[in-house]
């Protein structure tokens, strides 16, 4: 059995990959992000080597003694996510491209129908198709529901209670 | 039926939709020939995903890969939580493949058809890759082979909106997959192991801290691909600007994969986790917060990908009571979900086609125009609410009925946020039918849309088979029961695999020749094989064997 206690020397250098990634992966540019992709996939990759401890000789028996083996599995498993990763990278390249055709530029953009939402909902503005069938806006039918008192607000076509009434049996058919 | 001669089976979900898609982009130049090729492919799938349900009845069962005996190399294990995750999940790629079939006539004329349908294949192949899978490390390949299918699918066409939304969620699951594999480092350096049942006999040996902090870092990993709160955000953004098959068949399939990869690390992995309260109060913000932000959209597949977002914690809400109760109300829902869920973004599709958008606002009189729609939209929705006495109904019932009996503050909190999240359900998708169905249109045509006959059949066929989960709740309730008792047991599952807690049935070197010459011998220090295996039934060591 290899000594399996993690070299320090490997775990800075995990340490400093993934970190740097870290900080590539919050830009905005997409090229940066497939970097910072990059280096924390790599950073991750010398990890999972690291989990099979130290380097030994190849696993093949009557080559090497079993104590000095190397651990082939963690290295297995490495391929599988270096294949992986390739393919990732290669994609976001290709989408990083075809961002910057469409917009002469590769940056990542925020979602505007959320925007739209917040900056909707923030000028407490309601579609007028989103209200009632009448079109009326919710100010307009607070008054139609509550029109008690005499004094209230005139709403366009509709300045008596039959008349409006009547707009608004029109309305939900 | 001796399910040891049948163990071949359990390949066919994974190899043949690979085989299927090599053929179709052969076929790429033949549209027919295409779907002809994808059709009977699912079905076959479907067909062996029912005998493996079958199989399953009688205990886990599992398959060597090539052979190799279970630590060492690969296996595929179907308890009864796989076996009905398959079954569910290839039923609904199999309805969404038929729907998507027009799909060219449906959208623009651009979209780059030849792909779909291989992409696609490839998708299934990694979700049932992820369903079957007896090992860590080879769950993560699963995830792989899924995101890149999607990856291609939601940037289908390359226009500048999907390219847009699939850039955000390409960036979020590649550093959710970053982190499944540093976990799966920890894993590897902590207990010598990837294989699941292996890893459950030695969680128990090692410090508890780090056996926490694995735990907690695959719950994150799982948690972005669940798409739970605080780590949703990607969700709602990049689903709904995908084609309408695409967006069923994510919001039906990629967030119950990490669902159930949540299940299977808080039973079959960590069976004494101190993280189920923790798991409990996310699922009680997620169905909070994402039933308040599908009530604030205006558009109908926002507004479905956040009543998406709120109804995982629902499931997440069920593994967090940590009964056997919890759990199978947790699976029930689990497979109501992606079947409800589906045939909502399904109808939503066919809204667009009919409607000509996707906008509430502008959408109106669809009930005068094809009252069918109505009717297909309305019975998920109201399923989907929980109206009795509907599967979602049934699977609520059972999550509310499992609280109670435990009775912690936090469970009544659940069952308090549960109602709400379920009414606050039923006023987002009836405001959706209001202003989509009863309101008229801006433009006062009223005509009888064109809707290929595809379309509307798989989306009745996916209506159908959710009302069907009601009329059969009592057996496939029963099936969750057992599964979930299963999990909670986990014996059975890791006696499937490693009959003698050391090898599994398939062939490897320690077998043929002495232990110490082993080159596969884990680099820790070989912890004996705890968790009282020698109480656990002994198989006999001739059953089974690799075929």
């Amino acid at each position: 059995m290899i000594d399996v206690s993690p070299s320090l020397a490997l775990l800075v250098l995990v340490g400093v990959m993934v970190g740097c990634g870290t900080v590539l992966v919050l830009e905005r540019s997409l090229s940066r992000i497939v970097i910072g992709v990059s280096l924390i996939t790599y950073g991750i990759n010398v990890m999972v080597l690291m989990a099979g401890g130290r380097a030994g000789g190849p696993p093949i028996i009557g080559q090497t003694e079993v104590e000095e083996m190397a651990d082939s599995l963690p290295q297995a498993m490495v391929l599988t996510a270096i294949v992986i990763g390739l393919a990732l990278t290669a994609f976001m390249l290709a989408m990083a491209y075809r961002t910057w055709q469409l917009n002469g530029n590769d940056e990542v953009q925020d979602d505007r129908e959320d925007r739209r939402i917040a900056l909707a909902a923030a000028r407490d503005a309601v579609d007028e198709r989103a209200t009632d069938d009448s079109g009326a806006t919710l100010d307009e039918q607070a008054a139609i529901v509550f029109d008690e008192t005499e004094d209230m607000p005139a709403i366009e076509g509709s300045d008596d209670k039959s008349e409006r009434s009547q707009q608004r049996g029109g309305g939900a058919q | 039926m001796n399910p040891d001669e049948w163990t071949w089976v359990l390949g066919i979900p994974v190899l043949v939709p690979f085989a299927g898609a090599a053929l179709a982009l052969l076929l790429a130049r033949l549209p027919a020939a295409q779907r002809v090729v994808s059709l009977v492919t699912l079905t076959i799938v479907l067909l062996d995903a029912i005998f493996i349900g079958y199989l399953s009845l009688r205990g886990p069962f599992i398959l060597d890969v090539g052979g190799w005996a279970a630590p060492v190399g690969i296996t595929l294990v179907a308890d009864r939580l796989s076996a009905l995750m398959l079954m569910v999940s290839v039923f609904v790629t199999l309805c969404v493949l038929v729907y998507s079939f027009t799909q060219d006539l449906a959208e623009n004329q651009r979209l780059p058809i030849a792909v779909f349908q291989p992409t696609f294949l490839i998708l299934s192949a990694g979700v049932s890759n992820a369903f079957l899978t007896g090992d860590l490390f080879n769950l993560y390949v699963g995830f792989e082979i899924l995101l890149v299918a999607s990856f291609a699918l939601i940037t289908l066409g390359s226009t500048r909106e999907r390219i847009r939304s699939g850039t955000v969620y390409v960036i979020v699951s590649v550093v959710s997959s970053a982190i499944f594999l540093i976990a799966l480092a920890m894993v590897y350096a902590a207990l010598g192991t990837v294989n699941m049942a292996q890893i459950a006999i030695r969680v128990s040996e090692i410090d508890q801290g780090t056996a926490q902090l694995i735990q907690v870092m695959l719950f994150v990993a799982f948690g972005v691909k669940a798409a739970i709160f605080p780590l949703h955000a990607w969700l709602p953004d990049s689903y709904p600007t995908a084609p309408a098959p695409v967006t069923a068949v994510f919001a039906g399939l990629l967030t119950k994969v990490g669902i159930y990869a949540i299940i299977r690390t808080q039973t079959t992995l960590f069976s004494n986790s101190n993280l189920n309260g923790v798991l409990q109060v996310f699922g009680l913000v997620t169905m909070v917060v994402g039933i308040m932000g599908a009530v604030a959209q205006d558009d109908i597949k926002r507004l479905l990908s956040f009543t998406l977002v709120s109804h995982i914690g629902f499931m997440l809400w069920g593994v967090g009571i940590g009964t056997v109760e919890g759990l199978t109300a947790a699976i029930f829902y689990t497979g109501h979900h992606i079947i409800v869920q589906t045939a909502l973004f399904l109808v939503s599709g066919l809204m667009e086609r009919v409607g000509g958008s996707t906008s509430l606002v502008k959408l109106g009189s669809l009930l005068k125009s094809w009252p069918l729609l109505g009717a297909l939209f309305l019975i998920p929705a109201f399923n989907l609410a929980g109206i009795p006495p509907m599967s979602g109904f049934l699977g609520k019932l059972g999550l509310i009925e499992a609280s109670v009996a435990v009775g912690r503050p936090l469970d009544w909190g659940l069952v308090a946020g549960g109602l709400l999240t379920s009414l606050l359900t039923l006023y987002a998708l009836m405001r959706a039918w209001s202003m989509a169905f009863w309101q008229p249109s801006e433009d006062d045509e009223v005509s009888k849309p064109q809707v290929p006959w595809t379309m509307t059949g798989a989306t009745i066929a996916l209506v159908a088979a959710s009302l069907g989960l009601t009329v059969f709740a009592g057996p496939i309730y029963a099936y969750a029961r057992g599964g979930a008792i299963e999990l909670r047991a986990q014996a059975p599952y890791v006696v499937a695999v490693l009959p003698d807690a050391e090898r599994g049935t398939g062939q490897s070197h320690t077998e043929a020749a002495e232990e110490q010459d082993s080159p596969t011998t884990s680099p820790t220090p070989v912890v004996p094989p705890l968790g009282t295996p020698s109480s656990w039934s002994t198989p006999s060591p001739s059953s089974g064997g690799a075929p």
